[in-house]
């Protein structure tokens, strides 16, 4: 997931007099920046962890003699630029759209011609899901974690307008498991193929310890292409 | 009308979507056609026949199933008249279709979320435009009228709770909404001559308390109505992320009734003459019961000539109303303490520092009452923090309603008011043993504040406190002697019938060896004693005296100390010597019951006396407890309940 980063701020907070104990009051005052779109920091703060320069803080001249106490803030940011992937929940999936949320406080929306149209809505036991026209197991249902791209953001409201156009988007799960072999999915199955007559050849030349060295995940790679192979034919 | 003929055009679901999207499509190119009809079609909303309301239903499906379509600039003119659209105005079907599309819309673009929210919260009143605000207050006379208020109600709290399950963060937005569509004081409720027929409990909050009658001024309470769904809020899903806000909203806009209250409508009599004059508790008394003074109200005259008229002060009694029964449901629910943290954050924003607010503080009486131990602890602690804390300018207010508090609540155990109370005289011993020279109302306003507390808690509770032979020697040990004997002279100072009360109590039970030339004192009102009010006249200030709101008061009845219940027991110690420990029984037994408040306990003569006292000793026969309380609910209790406390106690002649 991308969007998310890290900084370090160095800030100055003001107080009133009144909150001369002031570790309480700073940790309010950095609390009123969460989830929130600050342009100063070009990102939603989502977590801050406050580091306290100095015991001395310098007051300002005034009515109310606010001080100001200087700080230096590890800020957590959230700012999803268009492009980006991010993943987010699956909360509602409708004929036209499927909604998520994203890190438990973003929405993100995905319109009907933002789906490819390799994913066809379906109606399942009453639930609503978007499955793969290409890869049966590839669904995208109520629950789901769902990767997209960021198309746009709308940092008053912290909406993400979001894609599923491009092939390395939908489910993240089915992603993690089958993307690297599906993205390179001809030539892993010519590789696997001549690895396998290499294979037969060499159990057929060598000795036995030689097949021990072939790796485990060859061999589970091999049985999932064939199984998309035929998930191919059939479709 | 320009409705399409939809007979002719005849399409399936997904062409109707397909049609509707090109048709918004369309629109950016510049051809309005279909697009204006469509919005034509959402724009007619009144006496629609079946055909209508089938097409408008069909139109709304098909833009929530197009409205990632629709854009903010190109449609406006849709975007207006589905914001415009009221469920108020619709049945059933046309309600769905509508919610559903409002969800659809909240999440399909940001820009959109306020706009249904704000269209949501602006149904949870019916639209008050003039024709319809009519329709409808009438109509909510009716069971049918009911029957729409909770479909309409429903789908919006239910749409509410959709909207944020999917979009996370519009439940922040919401409570801004919330707080600021709120009506207020100044908004204008459509009254209206209507109907009532029906006796149902659940709008008698609608009408006013004549409600058999033919033909009533029914004056549609909205803001009660919308409160009603803030309380919903504050309960549901959501009342965590908003209901602060939204208590804290309530709160502040029952200040705001409040203050609205003149004090010189509630009391034209020269109020200081006698603070304990005031209880006249025969709420429901009737007349003949009552020997009518003339100079005198009672209680409902004075409740009568209050509400006459004063819409302001029924509104806000409703609205006490509903928070009272909100909070019973949060004590049920086991959330009382929560949102009870939440009140008494507003208590010390809001109604601690607002000018002698008048009733808004009885929500904290009752919150307390529902749950003393924790509730009414906290509120009695955060008072006493705040007057033994320096430099906090409400320090007058909060020891006035600490006193007013521990006097008043008939909950709170005896040894927990002996602990307050020692607290303070505490507090204001260490403060006069600073000070030296002579009396200054001004300077010392808040000792002087503290020393009438002080009296003023005793002049209720002295008699239990001295019925249980610990706190007595608690009470002994206070050193509230050296105070009233300081140099700075609290007894000249305090409010005069505060003091000769307390002085008469001292004299009469022996506690405190408190000079003799002190009893002269303070006997008059003097320019030293207006003087540590200030112009504001705080030393006057009782929070907790009888609730004037006729509907708030059933609720606060029972739990409330009167006047005369504390002061029968002294005057038949007077005449009849009874011990202590009599007192602190009646006293107990009391503490159980509620006082009759229909009058009708009070209607007995002599004879009727009697009878009631042998079956209550006939009930108290069989119960476990060995003890003989006959005089509960009858006999000498009686006599003094009828009484209402019209005899000031500088007036009884054993005084002096």
């Amino acid at each position: 997931m991308e969007g998310l980063k890290e900084c370090e701020a160095n800030l100055v907070v003001y107080l009133h007099p009144s909150k001369a104990k002031c570790a309480d009051a700073i940790l309010s005052e950095l609390s009123s920046l969460l989830f929130t779109y600050s342009e100063t920091f070009e990102g939603v703060v989502l977590a801050y962890d406050p580091n306290i320069c100095s015991n001395l803080a310098k007051i300002l001249p005034g009515i109310h003699p606010y001080f100001g106490v200087k700080l230096k803030a590890r800020l957590l940011l959230f700012n999803p630029k268009p492009d980006m992937v991010v993943e987010g929940e699956v909360v509602k999936i409708t004929p036209q759209s499927i909604h998520a949320v994203v890190l438990g406080f973003s929405s993100a929306f995905i319109a009907d011609e933002d789906i490819r149209d390799d994913f066809k809505h379906k109606i399942k036991r009453g639930k609503e899901v978007y499955v793969s026209r290409t890869h049966k197991k590839h669904k995208i249902k109520v629950g789901t974690i769902l990767r997209f791209i960021v198309k746009s953001f709308d940092e008053e409201i912290l909406h993400i307008s979001g894609s599923l156009v491009a092939d390395h988007t939908g489910c993240a799960r089915w992603l993690d498991k089958n993307l690297d072999e599906w993205s390179q999915a001809d030539s892993t199955i010519k590789k696997r193929k001549s690895g396998e007559r290499d294979d037969q050849k060499l159990r057929s030349d060598r000795s036995m310890v030689q097949r021990e060295i072939l790796p485990l995940e060859n061999d589970v790679q091999a049985k999932k292409a064939k199984k998309k192979k035929k998930n191919i034919v059939e479709s | 009308m320009g409705v399409p003929d939809m007979d002719e055009l005849s399409f399936t679901d997904s062409e109707l979507d397909y049609h509707v999207r090109n048709a918004l499509k369309a629109v950016v190119q510049g051809d309005c056609d279909f697009y204006n009809q469509l919005v034509a079609v959402i724009h007619h909303k009144e006496r629609l026949v079946a055909e209508e309301v089938a097409l408008l239903v069909t139109c709304l499906k098909a833009v929530t199933g197009a409205v990632s379509s629709i854009h903010i600039a190109h449609h406006r003119s849709l975007l207006a008249a589905i914001f415009g659209m009221s469920l108020w105005d619709y049945g059933t079907d046309v309600m769905d279709a509508l919610v559903e599309l409002l969800v659809s819309l909240a999440s399909s673009s940001g820009e959109y979320v306020d706009l249904c929210l704000e269209m949501l919260v602006g149904n949870f009143i019916p639209p008050s435009a003039p024709p319809s605000a009519s329709y409808f207050v009438e109509l909510l006379t009716q069971p049918r009228g009911l029957a729409k208020k909770n479909q309409v109600l429903d789908r919006v709290h239910s749409t509410l709770k959709d909207i944020a399950s999917v979009v996370p963060l519009s439940p922040l937005r919401l409570e801004k909404i919330v707080r600021d569509r709120m009506p207020n004081i100044y908004t204008k409720e459509p009254v209206v001559e209507a109907i009532v027929a029906s006796h149902d409990p659940r709008h008698s909050s609608c009408a006013l308390s004549g409600c058999g009658e033919s033909l009533t001024r029914v004056d549609a309470k909205f803001i009660v109505m919308y409160v009603e769904n803030m309380l919903r809020l504050e309960s549901g899903v959501m009342g965590e992320l908003v209901g602060s806000t939204i208590l804290v909203a309530l709160v502040d806009r029952l200040i705001d009734l409040d203050v609205e209250i003149a004090w010189d409508e509630i009391l034209q009599d020269d109020f200081h003459k006698g603070i304990f004059d005031m209880e006249l508790e025969d709420l429901e008394g009737h007349a003949d019961h009552i020997e009518q003074d003339c100079n005198e109200l009672t209680r409902e005259a004075l409740i009568q000539r209050f509400f006459s008229g004063n819409l302001v002060a029924e509104k806000l009694d409703s609205l006490m109303v509903l928070t009272f029964e909100h909070l019973r449901s949060c004590a049920e629910s086991g959330r009382l303490v929560q949102v009870f943290e939440i009140l008494l954050q507003s208590f010390q924003k809001t109604i601690l520092t607002a000018y002698k607010s008048k009733f808004a503080q009885f929500v904290m009486f009752y919150a307390c009452s529902l749950d003393p131990e924790n509730c009414g602890k906290m509120f009695a602690d955060l008072l006493l923090n705040i007057f033994v804390s320096s430099l906090n300018p409400v320090r007058m207010s909060a020891v006035s309603y600490l006193a007013s508090y521990l006097a008043r609540t008939k909950f709170v155990p005896v040894s927990f008011v002996a602990a307050m109370l020692e607290s303070v005289v505490n507090w204001c011993f260490l403060y006069c043993k600073k000070q030296e020279g002579d009396i200054n109302p001004k300077a010392h306003k808040v000792f002087y504040a503290g020393c009438q507390a002080t009296m003023y808690v005793l002049c209720f509770r002295m008699r239990q406190m001295l019925a249980i032979p610990r706190l007595k020697s608690q009470l002994c040990l206070m050193r509230i002697e050296a105070i009233l004997g300081h140099p700075l002279k609290p007894l000249q100072v305090c409010l005069p019938s505060i003091v000769e009360e307390f002085l008469r109590l001292v004299k009469a039970n022996h506690v405190f060896s408190l000079p003799q030339s002190f009893v002269e004192y303070g006997m008059l009102e003097s320019d030293n004693s207006r003087a540590f009010g200030g112009m504001e006249r705080f030393d006057m200030f009782f929070p907790f005296d009888p609730c004037l709101l006729r509907k708030c008061d059933s609720y606060i009845r029972p739990n409330y100390v009167y006047w005369s219940m504390v002061r029968s027991t002294y005057d038949e110690d007077d005449g009849e010597g009874t011990s202590d420990e009599d007192v602190e029984e009646a006293y107990a037994s009391r503490n159980g019951m509620s006082i009759p408040d229909d009058g009708s306990g009070r209607s007995y003569d002599d004879e009727g006396n009697s009878d009631a006292d042998e079956f209550d000793y006939s009930l108290n026969k069989m119960s476990i407890t060995p003890r003989d309380s006959s005089n509960k609910f009858g006999g000498r209790m009686q006599r003094f309940m009828q009484m209402p406390s019209k005899i000031r106690p500088s007036a009884s002649p054993e005084s002096l």
